[in-house]
């Protein structure tokens, strides 16, 4: 809400030299918070002037300029500027004549947009100052022309302060406005709260104007099938107001404040209206009456019909909108738009005012349903006071009377079916008991009084009723608050509360910074992606098949799915991180993936919010949610050992990525296991599943090559990705220790030949499930190839280490042990032992 | 009686002249090749030592004195120079084998956390340490867990202005949740009472990312329910906060506010005495005392058990904690952002 602080210094008492930074230095104290500050940004000297006389000079380019002796100070005073009293000025607007009082901006000027006014030599002469259009001045769109002072209705004398005459001198201090306070988006309540904040006296504009009772006009609401049993309207107030003149100028002052808050001047009778809104918060409009037919009916909207709003739009109504209606039609959309049909234009000579009170819900509704936030439907969602109909009614007669030169018309109609407002009762020591201090019976009653509440001592405590423009006064926590807010959060003590003993962080968290951890120690780096993806990102990695959730209103379409791998996002990382020239990467993320069972599935259950649902529905809700599993991914390219001092640089490769799995799985206590196969997104031949024991846990291996060529990423891109969640369950909650023999080992190396497509992992499980338990050790340290061992065969050298617990094993013994492993994987896989 | 042939004279010049070869050898081959004519077999001290044999017995003991006393001291002296002259040797070697220590290598390849996700294990680290737990919840939510059950009434015009993600079909009520409350609601439904839970995670809400905003962010929220909490735990426990975060001078201030799960509510303002340009005061996050109708969702009489919760943003946090000047560096995934932090914060 932005605050002129003219207009507030009329309701409410501000110190002279206020401005808009101290005004909302007050204001933040009780809940609105700062928002920033609006100035007309001109300085002077921009002074009245005369035009005495103008040549119209015809220019080579087609235009005429007119050269003009304009006096901009009485006869032989000095000018604002210290100049001359009579100066000679090019006008390129020619919509003034010979005596016409016009704003002239001096030489020394600055005018909105730091537009910087200089005498210039222009079209062949010194232009010394220039006259000044509406829009110049910063004061709306008209740029038709230069201001005539005179078709404002103002005749001030030459040379005096323009800025002063046109009120560009005043300023407004904007402040935000919570949901829950709809008043405050009137001076009439930003007054209020700057009394409440500074202790200053509030004078309620509520009476500045009264109506006299009037009748002949015919209103009626029909609302059979009301939104969640409340109807459409509470309170209309109907006023006609005859002969007026709607073309006159909106007086200087009005159009000053209504440009500071944020509202153009359109014509007359509407800058009446919208004034009006801004000083009570009562949402005006006005008809033109000899457009209307027949009397009004406030009725819900038919199947199927349609209506021209002011903003020209033909809208296609919905049966749950609450309409204005004469007999041809619907001719309003009620607290959002009114429709052209009964446009005010400048012809109009009667008009009927509207000040009416409507439900919220059903303006919340219809402005969103039709994408149409207006002044007056941003009111009525939060809920206006539903007693200030009347006296804004009043308010715009009055104002039409004096501006436009209308008069109070005796036709008119009233509805009203206000809602009853119900006592609260506040415990005493409820407010203590929730703030942590006690404000005392006294202090509360003297607050609550003081934000317009009734308040009776009642045995117990005190009886409150709230005052009609504070429907968010429901619960006794609401008074609380109010009694907190006035009397200041200051004055709340501090307090630390003990918390039961607690358990630290659950397996599971410290599982995760276990595998992060050890994931930064062995060399990666964390990154965060977001989780929207294309179907074609997620087609990657798993295919078209599995359905992705799709989201209604993605910010760019093309990324409207909710990923299924992490992968994508590391893909798009490196790729950003290649482009910036970082070449050598190691990166990782740990996330959510979002995997719907099936299709989303459209649920109608939505429990209310104000009871805890039943256990059916409990289970329902969360039954329909996708599983969100934890994963991490790994992502390796370019160099994983720089070229440096000493060393050559080692180029990342699957076996980066199976490091970086077995340091991760690791980090839990748990195994991995790597299994050969294919996998989408993955180079054929260099794809293994990894599993701990029987549980598949994710996927390891080289990128398809065609995938990272097609993402401008290198050829060779090694990447994992594991399903945490899936991991964690099947970590060991305790490791159990093996006794550490410390009799002298016995080691022995042993070379298998085997056929060139058995994995090594399987014969390394082999021989160690067969070697018996003195083998200690065993780490596969060769693969060799080569023609000397014959086409489709390959050389594993396996370092085993031999133990006993109880004594020094002999070399036999180890040999023995060995031997039993030879002929297992000699059985099973038909290796032979290689001398 | 003939005389002693062995005199000290005698054995004196035997000496000096042992002592000046020693002295003279230039370097550990020279001392080496003088090794036999001093103190080896064919050395005058041990041709004299040899000629003790031959000594009348009544100046054998004498004479041996001496002269054991003089290879002794030959003896020594010709260690000492070969300690010397080895000890020098090796310092040759060694200055052969310098390097350049400044020719730093890269044998580790440093890895780094993100300094978001660990800004939120900093601070579940020091509600952990008051007792509190760590609470987590699904970041794609159902709409019962994300507005109704706090208090944001389907037609409340709080529920539009949070710009929600909604899930394709919009009546699936299922949204990206706009916060991290519906982890509070799920644990009032699922844990005993008292609450002391802290939740952080992920965010979302429909704002196109810039230097101040991303639709993807992060929050951490405090819920605390028991019995007679009132503000002024609120305070003390932000204040507490506020302190393990940014110093023991900082302070904070509570500001009025709305929000629909909170009654009273409050904006929270942090005193940062370490921000750069001067310490300041920082809106930090919202706050208040959990709104009745909240614990009735859960099923929680509100007449029995109140509490206080907190929120605020993790990106904000960095950004005025860290001097993180643009949004962008936080979610762009730049090696560099997440390395210049490495494991601190």
């Amino acid at each position: 809400m932005r605050v002129p602080l003219s207009w507030l210094a009329e309701y409410v008492d501000i110190p002279g030299d206020a401005t808009p930074e101290s005004v909302m230095a007050e204001l933040v104290k009780v809940g609105l918070e700062e928002e920033g500050v609006y100035r007309f940004e001109l300085t002077g000297p921009v002074v009245v002037g005369q035009v005495l006389e103008f040549t119209p000079e015809p220019q080579s380019n087609g235009k005429t300029i007119n050269w003009c002796q304009v006096r901009v100070a009485p006869d032989g005073a000095t000018a604002a500027d210290g100049g001359a009293d009579v100066r000679g000025i090019v006008c390129g607007a020619s919509n003034f004549q010979v005596g016409d009082k016009v704003v002239v901006c001096l030489p020394g000027a600055v005018l909105p947009g730091d537009f910087r006014i200089a005498a210039r030599s222009t079209y062949g002469h010194i232009s010394d100052g220039m006259m000044a259009s509406a829009r110049e001045l910063g004061l709306g769109d008209d740029h038709s022309g230069i201001m005539r002072l005179g078709e404002l209705g103002l005749d001030p004398k030459v040379g005096v302060d323009a800025i002063e005459l046109l009120h560009l001198d005043d300023s407004a201090a904007d402040v935000n406005v919570t949901p829950d306070r709809g008043y405050c988006f009137s001076i009439r309540g930003i007054a209020r709260e700057y009394a409440h904040a500074t202790g200053g006296e509030f004078r309620d504009p509520k009476g500045n104007a009264h109506l006299d009772q009037c009748h002949g006009f015919e209103l009626s609401l029909v609302d059979p099938a009301p939104i969640r049993g409340r109807a459409g309207m509470q309170r209309m107030v109907l006023r006609s107001v005859s002969n007026i003149d709607a073309s006159r100028p909106t007086p200087q002052w009005m159009v000053a404040r209504l440009k500071l808050a944020g509202m153009r001047s359109i014509s007359l009778a509407v800058d009446i209206t919208n004034y009006v809104m801004l000083e009570l918060g009562q949402p005006i409009h006005a008809y033109d009456l000899d457009k209307l037919q027949g009397g009004i009916t406030v009725r819900r909207a038919h199947s199927g019909e349609t209506l021209k709003t002011l903003d020209g739009q033909v809208r296609k109504l919905d049966v749950e909108d609450l309409v204005i209606a004469d007999a041809s039609g619907a001719i309003g959309l009620a607290g959002v738009m009114g429709g052209e049909s009964t446009e005010v234009t400048a012809t109009t000579k009667n008009v009927l005012i509207e000040s009416a009170t409507f439900d919220p819900i059903s303006i919340a509704r219809t402005a969103r349903r039709h994408k149409l936030s207006s002044e007056a439907s941003k009111r009525f969602e939060r809920g206006i006071d539903p007693m200030m109909a009347d006296n804004a009614a009043a308010r715009v007669v009055q104002l039409l009377e004096v501006h436009a030169g209308g008069e109070a018309g005796s036709l008119g109609a009233e509805y009203k079916q206000l809602d009853p407002i119900h006592p609260v009762f506040l415990p005493s020591g409820y407010v203590a008991s929730v703030v942590g201090f006690d404000f005392g019976a006294d202090e509360e009653s003297r607050v609550l009084g003081e934000i317009g509440c009734v308040v009776a001592e009642v045995e117990g405590g005190l009886e409150v009723l709230r005052p009609s423009w504070r429907p968010d006064l429901t619960d006794k926590s609401d008074l609380a608050e109010e009694v907190a807010r006035i009397g200041g959060y200051d004055k709340i003590p501090v307090r630390l509360p003990v918390a039961p003993p607690g358990r630290g962080l659950t397996a599971n968290q410290k599982r995760r910074r276990q595998v992060l951890t050890a994931l930064v120690g062995a060399g990666h780096t964390e990154v965060l992606t977001y989780p929207f993806v294309s179907s074609t990102q997620n087609s990657w990695f798993a295919g078209h098949a599995q359905p992705a959730v799709k989201l209604a209103n993605a910010l760019q379409s093309e990324f409207g799915e909710m990923r299924l791998r992490l992968l994508p996002g590391l893909i798009e990382a490196a790729k950003r991180n290649i482009s910036r020239g970082l070449n050598d990467l190691a990166l990782f993320e740990e996330g959510s993936v979002f995997l719907p069972r099936g299709e989303v599935k459209a649920t109608t259950l939505l429990p209310a919010g104000n009871q805890r649902p039943t256990v059916g529905e409990l289970a329902e809700l969360k039954s329909v949610i996708p599983p969100q599993p934890k994963h991490l991914a790994v992502l390796l390219t370019g160099n994983r050992v720089a070229n440096q001092v000493g060393q050559k640089a080692v180029a990342a490769t699957y076996q980066d990525a199976l490091a970086a799995v077995i340091v991760a799985v690791r980090a839990v206590g748990a195994e991995p296991v790597f299994v050969q196969g294919e996998g989408l997104g993955f180079h054929p031949g260099r794809f293994a599943e990894v599993y701990v024991a029987e549980t598949h846990i994710g996927v390891v291996g080289e990128l398809d090559p065609a995938l990272t060529m097609e993402n401008d990423l290198p050829r060779r891109v090694a990447a994992a990705e594991l399903n945490l969640t899936a991991l964690y369950a099947v970590s060991p909650n305790v490791i159990q220790a093996s006794a550490i023999g410390i009799m002298p080992a016995a080691t022995q190396d042993l070379s298998l030949l085997v056929d060139v497509n058995i994995p090594a992992g399987v014969i390394l499980q082999t021989v160690r499930q067969s070697a018996g338990e003195l083998l200690e050790n065993i780490e596969l340290i060769d693969d060799y190839r080569g023609e000397t061992i014959g086409e489709n065969k390959k050389s594993l050298t396996f370092a085993l280490r031999f133990r006993a617990l109880d004594r020094t094993l002999t070399q036999a013994e180890a040999t023995e042990a060995r031997d039993k492993a030879v002929s297992a994987v000699a059985a099973k896989f038909n290796a032979q032992l290689r001398a | 009686m003939s005389a002693n042939p062995i005199t000290a004279s005698a054995i004196a010049k035997v000496v000096s002249a042992a002592l000046a070869q020693i002295a003279e050898a230039a370097d550990l081959s020279k001392l080496k090749a003088i090794r036999g004519a001093v103190v080896g077999d064919q050395s005058p001290i041990h041709t004299m030592n040899a000629s003790l044999r031959d000594l009348a017995p009544e100046f054998k003991a004498e004479a041996g004195a001496l002269v054991g006393k003089a290879r002794g001291e030959i003896n020594a002296a010709y260690a000492a120079a070969e300690a010397v002259f080895a000890a020098a040797e090796e310092r040759a070697k060694l200055a052969a084998e310098r390097v350049d220590m400044t020719a730093v290598a890269t044998r580790i390849p440093l890895g780094a956390r993100h300094p978001l996700s660990l800004l939120q294990d900093q601070i579940s680290d020091i509600f952990i340490g008051m007792g509190w737990e760590i609470a987590e919840g699904p970041e794609l939510e159902h709409e019962w867990f994300n507005f109704d059950a706090l208090n944001f009434d389907a037609d409340h015009p709080a529920r539009a202005m949070q710009d929600t993600f909604f899930v394709d079909p919009v009546e699936s009520h299922l949204v990206l949740r706009t916060h991290t409350s519906p982890v509070q609601v799920r644990s009032l439904l699922e844990r005993e009472l008292p609450v002391y839970v802290l939740c952080p995670g992920r965010v979302f809400r429909t704002d196109e990312l810039d230097a101040t905003h991303t639709p993807v962010f992060h929050q951490v929220e405090g819920l605390a329910i028991d019995k007679g909490l009132t503000m002024a735990d609120l305070r003390g426990t932000l204040e507490h906060f506020a302190r393990s975060m940014f110093g023991p001078e900082a302070q904070i201030r509570l500001r009025p506010s709305f929000f629909p799960f909170t009654e009273p509510s409050a904006e929270l303002d942090v005193w940062h005495p370490g921000a750069k340009g001067g310490a300041r005061w920082v809106e930090w996050g919202g706050c208040g005392m959990v709104n009745p109708n909240v614990l009735r969702a859960a099923g929680i009489d509100p007449e029995q058990y109140q509490g206080f919760a907190f929120g605020m943003g993790i990106e904000r946090t960095l950004m005025f904690r860290n001097d993180v000047k643009d949004m962008h560096d936080m979610v762009e995934a730049d090696v560099r952002f997440s390395q210049q932090f490495g494991v601190n914060l």
